[in-house]
């Protein structure tokens, strides 16, 4: 069969076996000035750790910019570049196509290096998602696009996105004496929007540092696989969510567990739930009420219970009624849309 | 639509071809063996693209050659592939340049050499497709290098000094060689193409050097600067555009010792101006009614020259302020306009009376002209008007700051 594109070799980057066996290099170091307890931070470090050392990292702008990359105290040993907010999908392409030409004319070594392309669901999910959709067509070229979701707008003041959950306080969504819920839009599905718009991309997962070793893994998975690919970390974010930094770990566990984020993967075209999202689906373990995981947070403290039922009934909905469950939103019968009044 | 149609061997291995401005470009960035490229649709600039494609697909040109979604990644791709030491070209026109608006602010103040081509073109709306300046204009304070060529050869020349002294490790800004809409892109000329060897010669390999984006480098590019770093960081790429009329100058003289072709002054033409009482300026192809307007208005006895102007950026202050000292008066004709600027005059109208203004010696009025907006043309009897009128000013009568040519009344 004529093969039309030439894909280069990656990196042999195994699965790590366990917590234990990781290796003691950083990459991400001191450095940075992020809140206590804040996750995306944890992405960071255990991204760079999951690809090692021949990496070219870059990062658009947010939190992970602004907290991270201080102008003569970087917290990256890897080589760094700044991109712009709705450019991780074109670092990641252009990067990549100055290695692969550069290495083929001879004018570099050859060998895989590894490019990652982060950004913040501001700069992915919204600004960014038609050039990241770009880049995941571009088979030849080997990157993974990192997008990291806080769930707003975290580094210029907590202002929701495309990725905000529905009904949360931002400052874009205050509730008043008149509105109790101002931000009325659902959470975009973007790794499912990516899985199943662009057949040629290998991978997509969505992951959450709270199950460190299986993010660091599908992190490996992605950039040892060739070509595009894409993962969504869900990060709990301390100052966005308003919890007690110390509860970030839990946080992400109940996002997890209440079945608000299904973790899975799309690995050349076969769809895995992973990690407790298969344990739930497989009916071993019972979904946690999604009230035990909107109560913690002061985000979510103006709800009413009929806003709890409502976004109850919406992730039940993703559960039992989408045609794959928790991956994607096609459905069979369609019924009423009802929210609470605000 | 083909590639270069090599019409006669010259001498040793050059060959003089017949393309327009657009393929001179493309044929620009094959001799410089660039290897990232990216390509957006929109006229009149991507000819250029569409050259470029058939000399990939032909195998007469070995880079990544990549269709973006929009503008804005066209130009982030690029800038993010140069960063990691790959030789790249670019370009957009009107409302494509300003779609890239934000990567064309961080391209230079990242220090890379881009090479960018501008075919001009009037901004939405209404919609039109012919040329204005106002496009490549709006990034003239950020650290481009701005250049307006006037002919398919100039165009395939400049392109190869750009790429020397933007690469050069004292510069490293970008540069974007305006090339008129439909009259420079569209128009195909006698072409004289250097050999490889001379190229070669001419134009050293990128070296992106200490800023290389490589794991054997591990840098960190533009992290946060803030007020503790930022007015430092801006003093170098200052520094840079004042190096910049020097390294172009070094450039422009081994172009004409490897190429055996002259500019003369690398900044600015002057043509039939040696006795002239005054003289009219503008940029890119308005040369040509200018010149032929000169030609009859001296046949009547009028001395008119005029100077065009090459690199806006960096601006040649002082040499033409020194030139222009000579005249009784200027009449700057602009194809671009700068509303509520001062006197409501064109962009380089303003320039030239700055650049006049802190000069030593004699000062000649200078009247703007804002004629040929949307593409329509300049025309001969425009050029003698705007003639009449600065020869007025220049006997001392009272004329308006800024006209305009060739208006529907
Ligand atoms: C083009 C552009 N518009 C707006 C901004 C302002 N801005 C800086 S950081 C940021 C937040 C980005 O949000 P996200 O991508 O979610 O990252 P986070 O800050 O949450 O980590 C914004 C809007 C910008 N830098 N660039
Ligand atoms: S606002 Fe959120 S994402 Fe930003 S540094 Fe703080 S915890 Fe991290
Ligand atoms: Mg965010």
């Amino acid at each position: 069969m004529a093969t039309y594109i030439q894909i280069d070799p990656t990196q042999k980057l195994d699965p790590f076996k366990s917590v234990k066996k990781l290796p003691l290099e950083e990459y991400f170091t001191s450095g940075h000035r992020t809140c206590q307890g804040c996750e995306s931070a944890l992405v960071m470090k255990m991204m760079a750790k999951a690809a090692g050392p021949r990496s070219i990292i870059l990062g658009s702008t947010g939190c992970m910019y602004v907290a991270n990359t201080t102008y003569y105290s970087t917290s990256w040993v890897v080589p760094w570049m700044h991109t712009q907010l709705g450019s991780s999908g074109s670092a990641a392409l252009g990067t990549s196509a100055a290695l692969k030409v550069l290495m083929r004319k001879g004018k570099i070594k050859n060998e895989p290096i590894n490019v990652i392309a982060f950004c913040g669901d501001g700069g992915g999910a919204d600004m960014g998602v038609g050039a990241i959709s770009a880049t995941l067509t571009h088979a030849e070229y080997n990157s993974l696009i990192l997008m990291y979701d806080n769930e707003s707008y975290a580094n210029t003041d907590i202002q929701l996105s495309g990725s905000t959950p529905w009904g949360a306080n931002t400052t874009f969504s205050s509730p008043g004496k008149v509105k109790r819920i101002m931000h009325r839009r659902w959470k975009k599905n973007m790794a499912g929007m990516m899985a199943a718009g662009h057949p040629e991309c290998k991978y997509v997962a969505t992951i959450c540092m709270s199950y460190g070793l299986h993010g660091m893994n599908s992190i490996r998975k992605a950039l040892a696989i060739g070509g595009p690919t894409f993962i969504h970390s869900l990060d709990p974010c301390p100052k966005g969510w308003d919890y007690d930094p110390y509860l970030s770990h839990e946080m992400g566990e109940l996002a997890v567990n209440s079945g608000v984020w299904p973790l899975y993967e799309v690995e050349n075209g076969l769809l895995r739930l992973t990690g407790r999202t298969e344990q739930i689906a497989a009916g071993k373990i019972r979904r946690v009420p999604v009230r035990d995981y909107l109560l913690k947070q002061g985000r979510f403290a103006h709800f009413t219970n009929d806003d709890i039922d409502y976004f109850q009934s919406k992730i039940d909905d993703m559960w039992e009624k989408w045609l794959i469950p928790g991956v994607i939103p096609f459905r069979r019968d369609v019924e009423a849309d009802t929210p609470p009044s605000s | 639509m083909a590639t270069a149609t090599y019409v006669e061997e010259q001498r040793s291995t050059d060959k003089t071809a017949l393309i327009t401005g657009s393929e001179a470009i493309a044929v620009a960035c094959k001799l410089a063996d660039v290897d990232v490229i990216t390509a957006y649709p929109i006229r009149p600039y991507d000819t250029v693209m569409q050259y470029i494609c058939k000399l990939v697909a032909n195998g007469e040109m070995d880079c990544e050659y990549i269709v973006a979604e929009g503008e804005h990644s066209q130009f982030e791709i690029v800038k993010h592939a140069s960063a990691c030491g790959a030789r790249v070209f670019c370009g957009s026109s009107g409302v494509g340049w300003m779609y890239a608006m934000e990567a064309l602010t961080v391209t230079p103040a990242l220090r890379i050499p881009m090479v960018a081509m501008v075919g001009n073109r009037a901004l939405d709306d209404p919609g039109a497709f012919g040329v204005e300046h106002n496009d490549a204009l709006t990034v003239r304070d950020l650290g481009w290098q701005l250049v307006w060529v006037d002919s398919a050869q100039e165009a395939l020349d400049t392109a190869l000094i750009a790429y020397r002294v933007s690469e050069d490790r004292r510069i490293f800004l970008p540069c974007a060689i305006s090339c008129d809409g439909a009259f420079l892109t569209h128009s195909q000329a006698l072409v004289k193409v250097p050999s490889q060897e001379k190229v070669n010669e001419f134009l050293p390999r990128y070296n992106r050097a200490d800023l290389l984006l490589h794991p054997d480098n591990p840098i960190t590019v533009a992290p946060q600067g803030n007020e503790d770093w930022v007015m430092e960081i801006r003093r170098q790429n200052y520094a840079a555009m004042e190096r910049s009329s020097l390294v172009l100058k070094e450039a422009y003289a081994d172009f004409e010792r490897i190429f055996g072709r002259s500019y003369g002054n690398p900044f600015f033409e002057e043509y039939e101006t040696e006795d002239a009482d005054i003289v009219l300026m503008g940029m890119g192809t308005l040369s040509t009614p200018v010149k032929v307007a000169i030609r009859q208005m001296r046949k009547a006895g009028k001395r008119v020259g005029f100077v065009r102007m090459r690199w806006f950026r960096p601006f040649a202050a002082a040499e033409l302020a020194k030139s222009l000292g000579r005249f009784k008066a200027v009449g700057v004709i602009d194809r671009d306009y700068s509303f509520g600027s001062p006197y409501m005059s064109g962009v380089l109208t303003t320039e030239v009376r700055s650049a006049l203004y802190s000069a030593p010696g004699s000062k000649p009025p200078v009247l703007g002209f804002i004629a040929g907006l949307g593409g329509r043309e300049v025309t001969v009897p425009d050029v003698e008007k705007v003639a009449n009128s600065v020869y007025e000013a220049a006997d001392g009568k009272s004329q308006p700051l800024t006209q305009w040519i060739g208006l529907r009344e």
